[in-house]
């Protein structure tokens, strides 16, 4: 067995990196390959379409990254701004989850508070958050907090709805269990509804963080008050025609979005990873 | 409050003790769903203290309605029911593991609900182990464990309370041939070392013979008892008594009854 087996683990370890390598070069070359259509494209636009006195509407990247990233005086301001807005939604979202989660407790417990509070939380995800924005100004104010309640407002949907689903994927058998131990209900949620609600829960988590990085962005765009965060600074960049830092403010809000998408895809494959079989809840 | 009260009412409703030497009996136990479906008809049948009785019938017969209605999960619409041990030992047709907890906590999950102490739980974990071959396995989670592994576990998890009576809900039924064979033969020599009483479902007639003491044939829906057939074998059986020609023909006795229970 041994003597069969002993140039086995010479000769295997190469073309494991190899391909592990390769499986790498899969994931990472298409994106790639796509940024440089992209970015070829929006070269071609921008020398091919607009004369030299238009070419503001659309700068050729470079111009985007000399006058927005290498520019420090114009980084270090978008980079100002962007820490305002993130702690802003930062904020927002902890906030939501709680009062989502929370909530979502209280409707898998009680059917009447589910049936009470639903229909609003719907409504509530309905209305054009743009329209509320000016108003919730107008009450509150245009500081830090009046945009965190921006950020609870268009994030705490997902939260309630994903963790209500999740607190119902446990299967009857599993109930069945507690059911015969006479488990109390504090039991079943802590043991059996809330962890296997966890896989749910980051699903929400990563829309809410998504939606809440809007909310911040679009309660800045329309306060036009208080610290500046950056959808005041597109706002001025557009204004006074500074297309370059205009397209790095907007390249740095999105891959701000991106990185905390990604956060909680890590935090979600930590947490729940090591268990979670999508599909075959057993 | 309405908790408490909720857990009186369950109290009322479940089975009432067992006269000595029966770990279970149904008397004229009926059922029927508030959606009109009649799943049981004037059940009647006894399982004595260290017998395992199978139960056979077409689906819908309402087998596994008879093991919640024995384990207290479902209420009897009429007749009675009385079980010997405090609360039965119940392996479902799906392992019901969760799937978070490491093939260790799974098992001592039972007694973790009930309060057991550390050290005492921790013990009873080991034993459930070396009694299902699971050794080795302790820190593994469900998702990397086969069918038959995770039926182990469930088993193993029933294990931990040793209760005097088991109930098994087709436990082996999701499972490829070879492996429910397998878990067949350990059930067995299960059963020799530890002498439990056992109500086994299950829609295999030479399961139920190989396992059972007795087999119990339900009709269609609303089931009732059909025939009760004896199993001529001792314990311990072996798993080669599957080719024995008295095995077969009281196999084919069964699978009789349970012909004309779909006519």
């Amino acid at each position: 067995m041994t003597a069969d087996n002993a140039p086995l683990p010479v000769a295997r370890p190469l073309p494991r990196v190899f391909s592990r390598l390769a499986g790498a070069a899969r994931t990472a070359l298409p994106p790639f390959a796509v940024l440089c259509v992209v970015v070829g494209a929006w070269y071609l636009v921008s020398y091919a379409l607009f004369a030299p006195r238009r070419r503001f509407l659309l700068p050729p990247p470079h111009q985007v990254v000399l006058d927005g990233f290498l520019d420090w005086a114009t980084f270090h301001e978008i980079l100002s701004a962007l820490e305002a807005t993130a702690k802003v939604a930062v904020v927002g979202l902890v906030i939501a989850s709680a009062l989502g989660m929370t909530f979502a407790v209280l409707m898998n417990q009680a059917r009447w508070v589910e049936r009470s509070f639903y229909p609003w939380a719907v409504l509530l995800q309905t209305i054009p958050i743009l329209a509320v924005v000016p108003l919730i100004g107008f009450w509150f104010g245009y500081g830090f907090w009046p945009r965190t309640i921006v950020c609870v407002l268009i994030a705490l949907f997902p939260i309630i709805t994903n963790t209500l689903f999740g607190l119902r994927s446990a299967d009857t058998g599993q109930h069945d269990l507690f059911t015969l131990r006479q488990a109390s209900r504090w039991r079943r949620l802590i043991w059996l509804e809330f962890p296997g609600a966890l896989p749910a829960v980051f699903t929400g988590l990563r829309i809410s963080a998504g939606l809440s990085v809007i909310g911040a962005i679009v309660g800045d765009f329309f306060f036009r008050q208080g610290e500046p965060g950056i959808g005041r600074l597109i706002d001025g960049y557009t204004r006074s025609l500074e297309s370059g830092p205009l397209f790095a403010a907007i390249i740095v809000s999105a891959l701000f979005g991106f990185v905390v998408f990604c956060l909680f895809g890590l935090a979600a494959h930590l947490v729940v990873g090591p268990w979670y079989e999508p599909g075959q809840r057993r | 409050m309405k908790q408490t009260k909720r857990r009186a009412q369950r109290q009322a409703s479940s089975p009432g003790p067992a006269p000595v030497g029966t770990a279970l009996s149904f008397r004229g136990v009926g059922k029927t769903f508030p959606d009109g479906t009649r799943a049981l008809r004037e059940v009647s049948f006894t399982v004595r203290d260290t017998e395992i009785v199978a139960v056979v019938g077409p689906s819908g017969s309402g087998k596994s309605t008879l093991l919640r209605i024995a384990s207290g999960l479902t209420e009897a619409s009429s007749g009675s029911v009385a079980v010997g041990s405090a609360v039965p030992g119940y392996v479902f047709q799906d392992p019901t593991l969760l799937p978070w907890r490491t093939v260790e906590a799974n098992i001592g999950l039972l007694a973790e609900l009930d309060g057991v102490a550390k050290e005492e739980r921790r013990r009873l974990v080991a034993d459930a182990i070396a009694l299902t071959g699971l050794a080795g396995f302790e820190r593994h989670r469900p998702k990397a464990l086969s069918g038959g592994m995770r039926m182990r576990v469930s088993l193993a998890r029933a294990l931990t309370m040793r209760p005097s009576l088991f109930l098994f809900d087709e436990p082996f039924g999701a499972l490829d041939e070879i492996t429910r064979e397998r878990l067949g033969d350990e059930l067995l020599r299960l059963y020799t070392r530890e002498r439990f009483a056992g109500l086994f479902v299950t829609h295999s007639a030479a399961e139920a013979v190989l396992l059972a003491t007795r087999v119990v044939v339900l009709s269609a829906r609303p089931g009732r008892v059909l025939a009760q057939i004896e199993v001529p074998f001792d314990y311990p059986r072996q798993s080669g008594l599957r080719f024995d020609t008295e095995f077969t023909r009281t196999a084919r006795a069964v699978s009789e009854a349970l012909r004309e229970s779909f006519a």
